[in-house]
């Protein structure tokens, strides 16, 4: 009976932390599936859609967006306790998103250029990604996600099997679209070389090279990339501009940005032949477990280079 | 028995809204004392590492603001940094920015009016909730969001985060019959619309009057939606600057002078600032829209809203009530899917994809109609492009203002009807979360802007 049946049903809860709503939005944008997926699962949590939260446990919860304040670190400990399995959704959530610019900056200026009474502002040092407070079953990547790989998550969820995701790059996703290489036919600087697939190679296809917003793929080669985007003319503040966006601090971006910055200042101020006065102050970004700059030492791997508590 | 004495109603996450907001109401004895809309979005700081980027970079940049109005960031940004380099983008590029707009406007007033702001009127807590009673209605309203999100993504490439738009135009513009197939659904669409206009109007509404200046872009003939002129109808409240905000009391002002007359100021509950307009609290959005452009638009919209109940806009007719803002959000989709079609029916692609937008020293101001209205971008340049100054100011921050005093007003009209002793929390919360989701609020996009113009210390 129907009744019985909606006991049965998996209870699947949707949260929000510092992001742009984009991946959650991607949800009631299913819209051939939405109602169907409601007959299957108990869409017990989702504020975004329902004013009628019910209470935990949940089988499945997806988790939009980074942790930027205490309290975001706090509660999400308090997704992980209720959530049986927890998937992360998108770029914010799976590696900081757009707004872990500040791991590369002084957020104390970033607060005070943006408020005027930055004390009424609370924020952490850094974006971290969900990943770093707490164990994450499985992270979809995407600024913002795929709607099909979210459909995917979902009902291998429900069949109780793992994803399929493939890790492979963009690049791979181009070819079997048959799109030509913006980079071959055009000298187009394009991430989709190290860039994670699941958009369907878009860019190439609307003829502009790829932007990273899937983020890195499994084993991505960024010392050979860059040699290539420098070669199709861009320089490398172009080359740090272009790893430093929706994934600036997914690791691999972060350490390949991080070195073409450091072999940008050596070559300026050795030519300059001046002192180093610059005001540039780079280093690859916390990557995880930093939510206030305390804790976490005893991991070798790049810190975070701010220099605020 | 006497009055309750005094209480705290204090809603910790405000539902379907976008982003993450709370609400605290005061009330002593039958009086409203307090009524915040506090904002809790953690900051982003979008204004602060824009500084340093490249004059191209914007617009994706500005879209990670808000997944629900990513085009409306997408072409504020290319405005406002066009405007600084002293480009115009016009003809067939202009017209296909239209149409990629309109597409956004389809899906996210579409949102808002299934989704977000009807169970309200029929008591649900949800969407979901709404489709076991209402299954028919609920799927038109997703068919109708699909036809947007189509038309977005043929032109963008994808709904979310169009890649396809950038400076000076698209990286890549479409072959008439790549758009025939989005035409057919946009025919199907328009039936949809009147459909969806039919239902909402037969809604229940509450009396309520917004008493603001009312600010929306105009544009000589049309109804504006990618640019145009800042245009004010007067508020009809106290020193609402005119009898009554006739049409006499008009006034404009150029987009680069958008900062002289919208100042914003922090408040401590909020990761957002609020706005003024030249001192005054004042609205944006659908409500402002029909008051400014209502006359202009197509004689179809013009019979939908007179069909729906909203009256004749070349009458001088204009809709105050907030609740009523679901119905000119449905003539405003009719239209779009209207204007889509004609757009597309007009269509010849441009002889190139965009215009080049060489950097140059500069500021530049931009300001398109997002769904939930006004939308200002400004930018300073520095001469390679690099962008010395961003500020970016949304709709939802300027309406905080009014949406509080509406909250107010429409909680203390409640314990009014009710006398001292109805009105439980309950129904006072519910009343006032009704309140807030009338202005469609876009709470992930009010905590990411700044401007220090103004601070009362
Ligand atoms: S990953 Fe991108 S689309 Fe998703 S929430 Fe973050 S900013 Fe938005
Ligand atoms: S091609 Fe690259 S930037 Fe473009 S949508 Fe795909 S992953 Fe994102």
């Amino acid at each position: 009976m129907e009744g019985r049946e909606q006991e049965h049903r998996p209870r699947l809860a949707v949260w929000k932390l510092a992001s742009c709503d984009g991946c959650q939005l991607t949800l009631l944008d299913c819209e051939d599936e939405l109602l169907a997926l409601a007959g299957r699962v108990e869409i017990a949590h989702f504020l975004e859609a329902s004013s009628a939260p019910g209470p935990g446990p949940y089988d499945l919860s997806l988790v939009e967006g980074s942790v930027t304040t205490a309290e975001d670190a706090e509660r999400v400990r308090h997704i992980r306790a209720v959530s049986r399995r927890l998937v992360t959704i998108g770029a914010c959530a799976t590696a900081g998103g757009i707004q872990a610019l500040r791991n590369f900056a002084d957020v104390e200026e970033f607060r005070a250029a943006v408020y005027a009474r930055p004390e009424y502002v609370a924020t952490l040092a850094t974006s971290t990604p969900v990943s770093a407070h707490v164990p994450v079953d499985f992270e979809l990547q995407g600024c913002p996600i795929d709607r099909g790989q979210l459909l995917e998550v979902l009902t291998a969820h429900l069949a109780g099997r793992k994803p399929g995701i493939p890790a492979h790059s963009v690049c791979f996703e181009c070819k079997r679209r048959g799109t030509t290489c913006v980079t071959v036919a055009h000298g187009t600087p394009c991430l989709g070389p190290v860039t994670h697939a699941g958009c369907g190679a878009l860019c190439p296809a609307y003829g502009r090279g790829c932007y990273g917003c899937f983020g890195p793929s499994d084993s991505p080669n960024l010392r050979a990339l860059v040699p290539l985007l420098r070669s199709d003319g861009a320089d490398r503040r172009d080359v740090v501009r272009l790893l430093r966006t929706f994934n600036a601090a997914a690791p691999a971006f972060a350490e390949a940005s991080a070195e073409v910055e450091a072999s940008a200042e050596a070559e300026a101020s050795a030519e300059a032949g001046a002192s180093a006065g610059g005001p540039a102050e780079a280093g690859a970004p916390a990557g995880n477990g930093d939510e206030n700059g305390t804790e976490g030492p005893g991991e070798d791997g790049p810190r975070d280079g701010r220099s605020t508590p | 028995m006497t009055h309750r004495g005094s209480r705290v109603l204090h809603v910790g996450s405000l539902a379907r809204v976008e982003g993450e907001g709370a609400l605290h109401l005061a009330v002593d004895g039958g009086a409203v004392t307090a009524a915040r809309l506090r904002i809790y979005e953690p900051p982003r700081f979008f204004e602060a590492f824009l500084r340093g980027r490249g004059h191209t970079e914007p617009p994706d940049i500005t879209a990670r603001v808000c997944g629900i109005c990513p085009v409306a960031y997408q072409l504020s940004a290319c405005a406002a940094v066009e405007d600084a380099c002293g480009v115009t983008v016009d003809g067939s590029l202009a017209e296909l920015r239209r149409l990629l707009y309109c597409g956004e406007w389809i899906e996210s007033q579409t949102l808002h009016v299934h989704l977000l702001h009807a169970p309200d009127f029929l008591g649900r807590a949800g969407a979901v909730e709404l489709a076991r009673t209402h299954r028919a209605e609920v799927e038109r309203g997703l068919r109708l969001k699909q036809a947007g999100n189509a038309l977005v993504e043929v032109l963008g490439g994808r709904a979310i985060h169009p890649v396809n738009v950038r400076l000076g135009g698209f990286h890549r513009t479409p072959h008439p019959r790549e758009l025939a197939p989005v035409r057919e659904r946009l025919r199907r669409a328009l039936d949809d619309a009147w459909g969806a206009l039919r239902w909402v109007a037969g809604f229940d509404f509450p009396d309520a009057h917004a008493d603001e200046d009312l600010l929306a872009l105009a544009e000589p003939g049309r109804y504006a939606i990618a640019g145009g002129v800042p245009t004010v109808v007067p508020g009809t409240g106290a020193g609402g600057g005119g009898a009554g905000g006739g049409r006499a009391d008009v006034r404009t002002f150029p987009v680069r002078e958008f900062a002289a007359h919208v100042a914003e100021e922090q408040v401590p509950y909020s990761t957002a600032l609020q706005s003024r307009l030249d001192g005054r609290r004042h609205l944006t959005g659908s409500l402002a829209r029909y008051a400014v452009s209502g006359a202009l638009l197509s004689p179809l919209a013009l019979e939908a809203a007179r069909e729906a109940g909203l009256g004749d806009p070349r009458e001088g007719a204009v809709c105050r009530n907030p609740f009523r803002s679901i119905l000119v959000r449905s003539v405003e989709v009719l239209y779009a899917v209207e204007e889509a079609l004609r757009i597309i029916d007009a269509y010849e692609p441009p002889p190139r994809p965009y215009v080049e937008v060489p950097p140059r020293a500069g500021t530049g101001h931009g300001a398109t109609e997002a769904p939930r209205g006004l939308l200002y971008h400004r930018y300073t340049l520095d001469a390679d492009g690099t962008v010395a100054e961003a500020s970016l100011v949304p709709p939802t921050a300027q309406n905080q203002g009014a949406i509080e005093e509406h909250l107010r007003r429409v909680a203390q009209s409640r314990l009014d009807a009710a006398g001292p002793e109805g009105a439980d929390d309950a129904e006072l919360t519910a009343w006032c979360e009704r309140a807030v989701r009338n202005h469609d609020p876009c709470i992930s996009c009010s905590a990411h802007f700044l401007d220090l113009a103004v601070d009362r210390r």
